[in-house]
Formats: C-alpha cells, structure tokens, sequence
C-alpha cells in the first residue's frame, strides 16, 4: 500500500501501558492519518480503552509519548482538544437535565457556537440545531424529557447525537454502539466513511464488525498481549 | 501488533482550522457562566441536595444544649465554637455530590477534554457549591445563633466571618473531593484529608466571634480569613485541576 | 550542571546506589546514635530544674524537628514528581510518608510522658504539641490516600498534590495554632525556650540529632528500595534479581 504522506493527524511512539502491575501494551507505535478509520480489537481487558484513553490525553501512559500533528500532545493541549472529539464508556448525560439541555451543554462545553451573529439570532439558530442534531439520532419528541426518564441507549444517542454536529478531525469512540440498535448502527457507519472522506479519522472499539464499511477501508490493531 | 495500512487519502474540505476559529472566542467568562448555570439547574431539579446539609447543620446544632445543658452562659460561651464545627461538617458532607456524579456519569471527563482550561469550570463548580451550601448555611446562621443565645454583639462578626470562612471550606474542600472522587469508600477518608486544612478558617473565626463579643475590634481576625480567601481562590483550583487529571485516570 | 543527577532517573542504577549506600548509612547511624544516646543518657548532667526528666529531650526534639523535615522533603519529592514527571521522586516520597509519620508519634508520645513530670497532665493544649498532632492527621492523610488506590503511579500522584496542599498549609496551621494558644492560655511554659544550652548538654544532643537522621536515612532507603522493585516488578532486572535471590 502507498503510504500517505500527510502528517499523520495522532501518532504514538512506543507506548507502554501497566494496569495494576499487569503490562496491558509494550511498545506500540501507530499512526493515523487523515482518512483512517482506525478499529480497536482484543478481548475483555487487553487494554482497549486504556490505549483510547491514552490517545486522546486523558491518561498518561506508563512510558512513551502521543503527538497530535508531530507535537506532543501535552505541549499543545488546547489545540489537540479542540480538534478532538472522545465519547467514553460513560455517556456523560445528566439525568437531571432533559435531553435537549444535555445536548446543548456538550456544544457549548465543546465550543459549538456561533458566536459571529447576534446573540438572540444565534440563540435562536441554535435552538433549531439542536433540535435537528437530535432528530438525526431518532429522540425527537424526547427533547423535552428528563434524561434519566429515558434509557441507556438514548443516552447514548444524546452523546453520540454530538457527532452530527462535529467540526473536530479526530473522532475516538469506546463502544459507540453499545446500546445502539440495528439501524442506530447502519446510520453510525454511514456517518463515520463519510468523516473519513472529509478528511477526518476516526479511531474506535466495538466488539462487533463494522458491516457496511468498505473493510479495505478500515486499519485494524489488535490488542492481544497475553504474555506468560 | 499489526497494522494493516489500508487508507484512502480523499481530501475534500479542511475542517478542522474553522473549528479552531471559533471556539478561541469563547470566553473564560462564558465557559464559567456555562458550568455554573448547568450546576445551579441541576441543583434546583434536586432540592434535597440543598436541604439536606441545612438540616444536618440545624440538628447537629440542636443536640448542643441536649447534651451539654441548657444554661444560657454556657451556650453562649461555646456559640462560635459550635456554630462553626457544625458548618465545617455539614460542608464536609455536601461536598462529595460536588464532583462525584460528574465522574460517575462521565461529564467529568468530557469537561476535561473540552478545551477550556480546567481551573475555570473548576472555579464555577465550586462557586456553584458554594451557592448551593454556603449561603443557606449564612442565612440560616442568625436563627441558630439565637437558639444557642449567641451574644448579640456577635451577629454581624458571625455573618462577615461565614461569608468570608464558607468559600475557603468550598475551595479547600473541592481539593480533597477530586483527590478522592475515584476511590470506592472516599467519603472517610475525605474527612481526614479536608478537615485539618480547615484548622485556620476556624480559629481565625470563632476567635472573631469571641472578641466582638467583648465589643472590641475583630477586623484583624477578618482581615486573615479574607486572605486565606484569596489564598484558597488563587491556588485551589489549580490543585483541584490536577487532581482531577489523576482521579479521571 | 545537573547532568550527573541524570543517571539516577533510572530505576535500575538508583537501585545498585542504594545497596551500596546502605551499609555505610547504617554503620554511621548506629555510630552516632549509639554514642549520643549512651552520652545524654548517662553521663549528661540533669536538668537543675527538671531532674532527669529532662533527657526525653534528647530523643523528643530530634523527632519533633525530624517529623517536620521528612514532611518538607517529601513535598520537595512531590513537586519534582508533579514538574518533572519523575517516577523515582514518587516512589522517595511514598517512603517517607510512614517514617515521618513515625517520627511525629514518637515527638508526641515523649512529648506527652514530658509533659507529665513537668505540668502534672499527659496532655496540655500546647501550641508545639498541638501543632504536631496537627501534622499527624497530615501524615495519616497522606497516607490513607497513597493506600487508597490501586495503581501505585496514581497514588503516588494523588499522594504529591496532597502533601503540597499540606506544606502550603502548614506554616498557616502552625501560626494559627501559636496565635489561638497565646490567646487563650497566656504564654505557657516554653520548653525550648532557654537562653542557651550548657555544652555539656549540647554535644550529645547534637551526636542524637545526627544520630537519629542517619537513622531516618536509613529506614527511608530501604523502604524506597522495596518501592523500587514494587513499582518495577515487570522489569526484567528485577526478574533477574529475583531469580539470583531465589538460586
């Protein structure tokens, strides 16, 4: 295969992972480049979420290093989480609020908003986005529901509904089809060939195949490193 | 390990320099504003999260006179001691809600990966805590102060001193909180960690309260709790970030 | 300048230092403390007020000072875990926490058995004693904290912040608990409060000093070695030093 010679938008340079004194990963170098979807494979406990949490800053690997675009990831921390977008095991929705509220908080937390028109036309302009993001992942008519009325699998679509909305090139999703049924799933691939043909990379782990999705398309690593 | 290179280079728009673009323009203010709103909604939907604290600040306060006797002098001597080890604890037990559902339900993390620095949603969060626990306590105070025939020279000294005293157990209590907000059983051993830091607030307090009492000036005691104030404010949400980071791990 | 430090950021050398430093710190500390300890308890005149009483001093004043030592250097331990990502400084730090917390014990237990001679009650609510007991609860803080997580490297972390709230928060503590204490006891006994010390009482104090640093050393090194070879225990030459052990 020709190698892309983009810089590669995450690279990792010999990391080195220890879970309570069990060595999950030695030396795993990777790049991912522009167009790369990237799945994530082993068995229960290989390290599969440590390596994702790993990428995407939120833990500090026992040895080696992260770049985001050859920078280190801890040099331009700012930069790499604004073109960052990482949906863990945990949905991160708050019962309390309803599910539009949710949405709405992630967007602004993440940075989401126009801030170039008036402040009412931005508001207003908002409102219907957020109502269409939700549409896209089938909970309208929920908008208005208390979060924790409603279930684990829409939780996860009010996580998962930021992704329609996403400017950020870097997408790294635990199990984002956990929860998630059939034609949740269909929608979701759909959504992730075509962030890799506008140039982003996403990088996930699911237990289940990737169905309608090119496989040439897809990189696979395999986490296995069972080591006597 | 393997990897299977296998991609297609197709390069249609740039997306992530627009995206840079925007976000810069939210504020330090706004992204406070954001956290503090959401806190404070979440709050009001939960009101037993207020109460809660306010009534173990009331009852603790009534179990004084029943075990120690209901003479007026007595209890007004030991007022400010009282009054202010009950405000310790109740703060104590209200601050594990501070970041321990955010953690649970992951919003913690998606607010370390936002990108705005941490400190300052740290900030709101707290401020939000404070709001949620300090101030009722403040208001309730003068009620129990006269349950417990506090002098009335004091009042206004037991009010400056919790207004200024309450943030500082806020700010130092949320170190503690993130340290232990990703331990299974943190809630014993929060107390030990957060407690003997908040030795000087009540020294300097309960000492206020006493010498306004005697009708002398109290505003070198007030003037100390205002600098552990801004001490805590300036340096806790920086420790509370980096705690976070380890806790989130 | 630092250059030569550099070396000693690996596990492995640090490691072989300390078994070679081991034997020369014990051989000096039981040198010192042996001396000191026989010196003020045998043969340094007694206190003309105080009687013999007055030589838990020799043991009361070295832990005190000791206690507040090994809190200052594990902050220093921790800050340079938290700036230069060092793992070693952890795992220093982790070692010290126990020993210092020991040390602050035994200041207050002499410190309460002094206490009964001199003012007829085993506790008083003395500014030094109370400020020690204060740096208990800081030390068993830090302590429970380091014990409350699994992964080693995130105790160690969480462990670093604490101790440097702790030492921001110390000099408050102390000045609030000497502030409280003359305002509400009038100025008590000071126990160190003399003019000066004849030297004969002096020269063995400073031999149990010495003496019981050396011992502190001593105690820390071996702990971080075993902190050493917990946190490396995948490493193969700790697998190899096992081994060599086992054959």
């Amino acid at each position: 295969m020709p190698k892309p010679t983009s810089t590669p938008l995450i690279s990792a340079v010999k990391l080195t992972c220890i879970r309570e004194e069990r060595l999950l990963f030695d030396e795993l170098s990777l790049d991912i480049h522009p167009g790369d979807i990237v799945q994530v494979e082993g068995p229960n406990g290989s390290g599969k979420t440590s390596l994702l949490r790993i990428l995407s800053g939120l833990s500090q690997p026992y040895d080696g290093i992260v770049n985001f675009k050859n920078q280190k990831i801890n040099r331009c921390r700012e930069e790499f989480q604004q073109n960052l977008l990482y949906l863990g095991h945990l949905a991160g929705v708050k019962g309390e609020m309803t599910a539009e509220e949710n949405l709405k908080f992630n967007l602004a937390l993440h940075g989401s908003c126009d801030n170039n028109s008036s402040v009412i036309d931005s508001a207003t302009k908002n409102e219907q986005n957020t109502l269409a993001y939700l549409a896209k992942v089938n909970l309208s008519g929920f908008e208005d529901s208390l979060a924790s009325h409603l279930s684990a699998g829409q939780h996860r679509r009010i996580a998962l509904s930021r992704l329609y909305q996403s400017n950020a090139p870097i997408w790294i999703l635990d199990e984002p089809f956990t929860a998630i049924d059939k034609q949740g799933v269909a929608s979701l691939e759909a959504l992730f060939t075509g962030h890799a043909q506008r140039g982003g990379c996403v990088i996930l782990t699911t237990h289940q195949d990737l169905i309608s999705i090119n496989p040439d398309q897809i990189k696979k690593i395999t986490l296995d490193y069972s080591y006597a | 390990m393997t990897l299977k290179a296998q991609s297609q280079q197709m390069t249609e728009q740039p997306i992530d320099k627009a995206n840079t673009d925007r976000v810069k323009q939210l504020s330090y203010r706004r992204a406070f504003m954001l956290v503090l709103k959401r806190d404070l909604t979440i709050a009001m939907r939960h009101k037993d999260d207020i109460i809660n604290p306010l009534l173990f600040f009331v009852i603790i306060i009534t179990l004084f006179p029943l075990g120690i006797g209901p003479e007026a002098q007595t209890l007004s001597r030991i007022a400010p001691g009282i009054i202010w080890v009950a405000a310790l604890l109740a703060t104590l037990l209200s601050l594990d809600r501070l970041f321990k559902s955010d953690h649970l339900d992951g919003s913690l993390e998606q607010m370390l990966l936002s990108p705005h620095p941490i400190f300052v949603l740290v900030l709101a969060k707290i401020f939000a805590h404070w709001l949620i626990t300090g101030l009722p306590l403040i208001l309730i105070a003068p009620l129990l102060a006269v349950l417990l025939h506090l002098d009335e020279n004091s009042y206004t000294a037991l009010l400056l001193t919790l207004l200024l005293g309450t943030p500082v157990l806020s700010l130092l209590g949320a170190v503690g909180v993130a340290l232990t907000v990703g331990i299974k059983k943190g809630g014993v051993l929060l107390s030990l960690l957060v407690l003997p830091l908040y030795i000087p607030v009540l020294i300097f307090a309960t000492s206020a309260i006493d010498t306004a009492a005697l009708g002398l000036p109290y505003s070198g005691q007030l003037a100390i709790i205002a600098a552990l104030f801004f001490g805590s404010l300036t340096l806790a949400p920086f420790a509370v970030g980096a705690a976070i980071k380890v806790s989130t791990n | 300048m630092w250059k030569f430090l550099h070396p000693y950021a690996n596990p492995e050398t640090t490691y072989h230092f300390t078994n070679k430093l081991l034997p020369w710190l014990t051989a000096l500390a039981a040198l010192f403390l042996s001396i000191g300890l026989v010196w003020a308890l045998l043969f340094a005149p007694a206190d003309y007020q105080q009687g013999d009483s007055f030589r838990i001093f020799y043991v009361h004043v070295p832990a005190a000072s000791l206690s507040m030592g090994i809190y200052v250097s594990m902050a220093i331990a921790a800050l340079c875990s938290l700036v230069w990502q060092l793992k070693l400084a952890d795992a220093s730090a982790a070692a010290m926490a126990p020993v210092g917390a020991a040390f602050t014990a035994i200041a207050l237990i002499t410190g309460a058995a002094w206490g009964k001679p001199m003012w007829g009650t085993w506790w008083i609510w003395d500014a030094r004693l109370t400020s020690e007991l204060i740096l208990l609860f800081l030390y068993l803080g830090v302590i429970a904290l380091h014990n409350a997580f699994e992964d080693k490297n995130l105790a160690g972390k969480a462990a670093g912040i604490l101790t440097l709230v702790g030492v921001i928060n110390i000099p408050i503590i102390k000045y609030s608990v000497d502030w409280w204490n003359t305002l509400h006891q009038g100025s008590t006994v000071s126990k160190l409060g003399k003019p000066s010390m004849s030297l004969d009482m002096l020269w063995p104090f400073i031999f149990c000093f010495i003496g019981f640093a050396l011992l502190a050393g001593v105690i820390i090194c071996l702990r971080f070695r075993n902190e050493i070879l917990a946190r490396n225990s995948i490493r193969p030459w700790v697998r190899q030093l096992v081994e060599k052990q086992l054959a």
